[in-house]
């Protein structure tokens, strides 16, 4: 716990003077899970002090070559070498007694711990019996010299993604590691916060503080902040150099090769009749709080309504009522002017799809197979089930077979756990489930999170090509630019509340900033200017 | 106040703070083990073992060595066993806790019944109460008032576990491990241990629980000496939204609702009399049925828990 008692950055005491920002470099990686090569000899070179992007598409085996490098998992092959010498990594524990830290793409902080409990626990050193006042008193010290806070007394559970995302990244440089591996640290944060975040970072690793190997799918964040590049390619290096001697096109290219992406569709006239019509919907959370209220939309067939909003302002919880997984304290849902009860069948019936965030905790089951996730809506009627209750898994691994192919699901097969895809992965499964058949009414959520931008392409072809053939969509996103890219109308919500709507036409950035930003919602300013 | 000491009411109250003192003992203690291993992660069903073989290991111990004390410890050592092997088998993949826990119930009661045989006749020295109501002169208050010494030991021990939770390094480890495996195994925790440790140890504490049943007035062994207790505990923890504290309290309102049917027969009422001995069945589905629906119990229970995920 250096970091947390030396007095000033400017005179370090003799023994923080090897923890200084190490070179690593791993040499020929080599990881084999059952029948599937995620990473096939990857070198990767990291120089000391320096800020180095991991790129690559999802499953192309980058949070693989970390976990490697972190002993979270054992190579089958291949060394890491800090400073130039060869260092047994056997365990997250050891990394850490190496100075190595990792932010995960998956949260790892524990949600009923506090934030300062979090902090204190990842500590390898940490007293067997905690002196809460000293450690809140040097914790405190600690936030101070950050240029950003996190609330330290309430549980993690409570705390918005951004948050989360912070904090973990607070914890690293609190347990003073020297070389930082980020698993996408910034795919939940707006862009002003990722700048902020990635800012610091970078300002640190420039004195010499630490080194910095960051996994993204964001070009931008590259050219700004990384020093040089490596692509992955399934399970391979596809290249790599210095980000200043490369273009986007080039980094795109080493990524996906060839291929080229499919062209966004021309959009076709809104049609006329409304389809989706929320009336005054009003719910709550699960500790009583008012999660949104009065939300009233219209929706037509052939249109996309974007809705926009800094997270945590009450979209999650409406796109949970949609899905019929959080009843409505009030207010009702119509389908072409039919009251909707969010059964079952009714969804069947209504043709109602969506596709929640985090679809592997929300709209899958981790341990089940990919054929049977994809099977979720089908597997009750013909050709999969006769009489209604005999499952013939023949047609089931068929059509997954086939829905697989036809979103490019990569999985090793299609009777693999879900759990064990790559993130981006997993969202495919679940949009080739949702959006196979013939679509009305379309829920969608952040469908975009941690995609690579070629499955960013493909995905909201998809969601337009949905809206073309005449389904009413209901798009709930962070990503502002996704909203003005894809939407037709956009509606704010801001403390539960639709604060503004208007055709995508006739706004814009700043005006719609304005409305995500609330009534003086502090870190709400994200709308503002690239 | 001699007045009132001769009214039925005053009785009734009288026999329900004896019996919930006595009853809640052994919940108490179940209960205590059981909320460690959840808060690890785990679910042992089999604490019901742990208590029967407790009580009759108590027994045999404190008649061979002339010790209870020597018996109490001997109880929790045979309930650390049940519950090591318990927490050995759950780490083998894909075998699932809660049906591990039924086996390991039928396992410490069917050692128990085989064990216990010889002890059902011989009588073995008891724990003695401490005598806290000698000083009101009212003699059935007095007798409500002469507690077990190990209804202290599980307050005390409710109260460490609390401040264990909050205070110290290997508590929240335990927390970690029970809200979130990889968050445990990012900071190279090895959650399988960590469980197997809090799975031994709860078991522990059931073991001693059975100490109770065995051990306390009037002080004996028979097969039916536990009636569900190490399974209603299970329900208890819940109701407890696995806190230690709560713990207490939810065991002394257990063994308050179990202390309703003595209670009565007390002060003369034989209507109902089944009705009341059944007080605390029907508490437990009751507060299965509402706390299922409480707003607060699934944030607060353990992440990891199978039946929770
Ligand atoms: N524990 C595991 N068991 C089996 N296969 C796995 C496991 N972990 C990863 N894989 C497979 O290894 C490949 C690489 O996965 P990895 O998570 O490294 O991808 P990634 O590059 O990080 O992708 P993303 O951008 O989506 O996060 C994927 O095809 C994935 O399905
Ligand atoms: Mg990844």
């Amino acid at each position: 716990m250096t970091a947390l008692s030396a007095p000033a950055p400017a005179a370090p005491p003799a023994e923080t003077a090897p923890r200084r920002a190490p070179s690593l470099e791993a040499l020929g990686m080599t990881k084999v899970f059952g029948g599937l090569v995620a990473l096939d000899d990857v070198s990767l070179a990291v120089p000391a002090g320096t800020v180095h992007a991991l790129l690559g598409e999802n499953g192309a085996g980058k949070s693989t070559l970390v976990k490697c490098i972190m002993g979270f998992y054992r190579q089958d092959r291949g060394d890491v070498l800090l400073d130039g010498t060869a260092t047994a990594i056997r365990s997250p524990r050891d990394a850490q007694g190496a100075g190595i830290g990792m932010v995960y793409q998956h949260f790892t902080l524990v949600p009923s711990l506090t934030a300062a409990e979090n902090l204190v626990v990842a500590r390898a050193d940490a007293p067997s019996v905690i002196d809460w006042a000293a450690e809140k008193a040097k914790l405190a010290e600690f936030m101070a010299r950050m240029p950003f806070q996190v609330p330290l007394d309430i549980p993690v559970a409570d705390l918005s993604a951004g948050e989360k995302q912070k904090l973990e990244i607070l914890k690293l440089l609190a347990l003073d590691q020297r070389f930082l591996i980020l698993d996408e640290p910034t795919s939940v944060l707006t862009p002003d916060e990722a700048d902020e975040v990635l800012g610091l970072l970078g300002a640190m690793a420039r004195r010499g503080e630490f080194t910095v190997l960051m996994i993204t799918h964001k070009f931008r964040e590259v050219s700004a902040y990384a020093d040089d590049v490596t692509v992955l390619r399934r399970g391979k290096r596809a290249g790599g150099g210095a980000t200043a001697a490369l273009s986007v096109e080039d980094m795109s290219r080493l990524m996906i090769g060839e291929t080229t992406i499919r062209e966004r569709a021309a959009r076709a006239p809104v049609g006329e009749g409304t389809v989706l019509e929320l009336a005054g919907l009003f719910a709550d959370n699960p500790d009583g709080s008012r999660a949104f209220a009065e939300i009233s939309l219209k929706v037509k067939g052939g249109e996309i309504v974007g809705i926009a909003g800094v997270s945590g302002n009450g979209q999650s919880a409406l796109v949970e009522a949609l899905a019929g997984q959080r009843p409505l304290a009030d207010g009702r849902i119509f389908i072409r002017d039919e009251p909707f009860e969010p059964t079952r069948e009714n969804y069947h019936k209504y043709k109602v799809f969506g596709l929640p965030e985090e679809p592997l905790k929300n709209a899958a089951v981790p341990r089940m197979s990919v054929a049977e996730n994809i099977a979720f809506r089908s597997f009750d009627r013909p050709p999969i089930a006769s009489l209604g209750w005999w499952l013939s898994p023949g047609p089931m691994r068929e059509k997954a077979r086939d829905l697989i192919a036809r979103y490019r699901v990569k999985t090793p097969s299609p009777d693999t756990p879900i759990e064990h895809l790559s993130g981006g992965n997993v969202q495919r499964a679940i949009l080739a489930r949702e959006l196979s058949g013939d679509v009305d009414v379309l829920v969608v959520a952040n469908p975009c999170f941690g995609l690579d931008f070629a499955s960013v392409s493909e995905i909201r072809s998809q969601i337009l090509e949905a809206r073309n053939r005449g389904a009413a969509v209901l798009l709930v996103s962070e990503d502002l630019d996704e909203i003005l890219e894809l939407a037709d109308r956009v509606a704010v919500m801001s403390e539960g509340k639709i604060a503004y709507v208007a055709p995508v036409g006739e706004t814009d950035r700043n005006t719609i900033g304005k409305h995500m930003a609330g009534h003086g919602a502090g870190h709400a300013a994200a709308g503002g200017q690239r | 106040m001699d007045a009132f000491a001769d009214t039925a009411l005053f009785t009734l109250l009288v026999a329900m703070l004896g019996g919930a003192i006595r009853v809640s003992t052994p919940f108490m203690f179940v209960a205590l083990g059981e909320c460690l291993t959840e808060k690890s992660g785990r679910i042992n069903l089999g604490l019901e073992g742990n208590l029967v073989l407790g009580a009759m290991i108590a027994y045999a111990i404190s008649f061979h060595t002339g010790s209870p004390w020597t018996g109490v410890l001997a109880a929790g050592l045979s309930g650390l066993f049940l519950g090591a092997i318990h927490g050995y088998v759950c780490k083998l993949p894909r075998v699932n806790d809660i049906a591990v826990g039924i086996a390991m119930m039928a396992f410490g009661t069917g050692l128990a019944f085989y064990l216990g045989k010889p002890y059902i006749q011989p009588s073995a020295p008891r724990l003695e109460a401490i005598p806290l109501g000698e000083w009101t002169g009212i003699p059935s208050l007095a007798q409500a008032l002469a507690i077990n010494p190990l209804f202290f030991v599980g307050i005390a021990l409710a109260v460490g576990m609390s401040w264990f939770f909050r205070n110290t390094r290997m508590g929240l480890v335990v927390r970690t491990t029970g809200d979130s495996a990889p968050a445990a195994k990012a900071m190279g925790v090895s959650v399988d241990l960590v469980r197997f440790l809090a799975t031994a140890a709860g078991g522990f504490l059931a073991g001693v629980g059975g100490s109770f049943l065995s051990l306390s007035y009037p002080g004996s062994w028979n097969e039916g000496l536990s009636s569900g207790q190490g399974l209603m505990a299970v329900a208890l923890v819940i109701f407890a939204r696995w806190d230690p504290i709560r713990c207490v309290w939810a065991a002394l309102l257990f063994g308050a609702a179990g202390a309703i049917g003595p209670a009565m027969q007390a002060i003369g009422v034989t209507q109902g009399f089944y009705f009341f001995n059944a007080a605390p069945y029907i508490l437990t589905l009751l507060i299965m049925a509402s706390s299922a629906r409480s707003r607060f119990s699934g944030r607060d229970a353990p992440g990891e828990l199978s039946i929770v995920k």
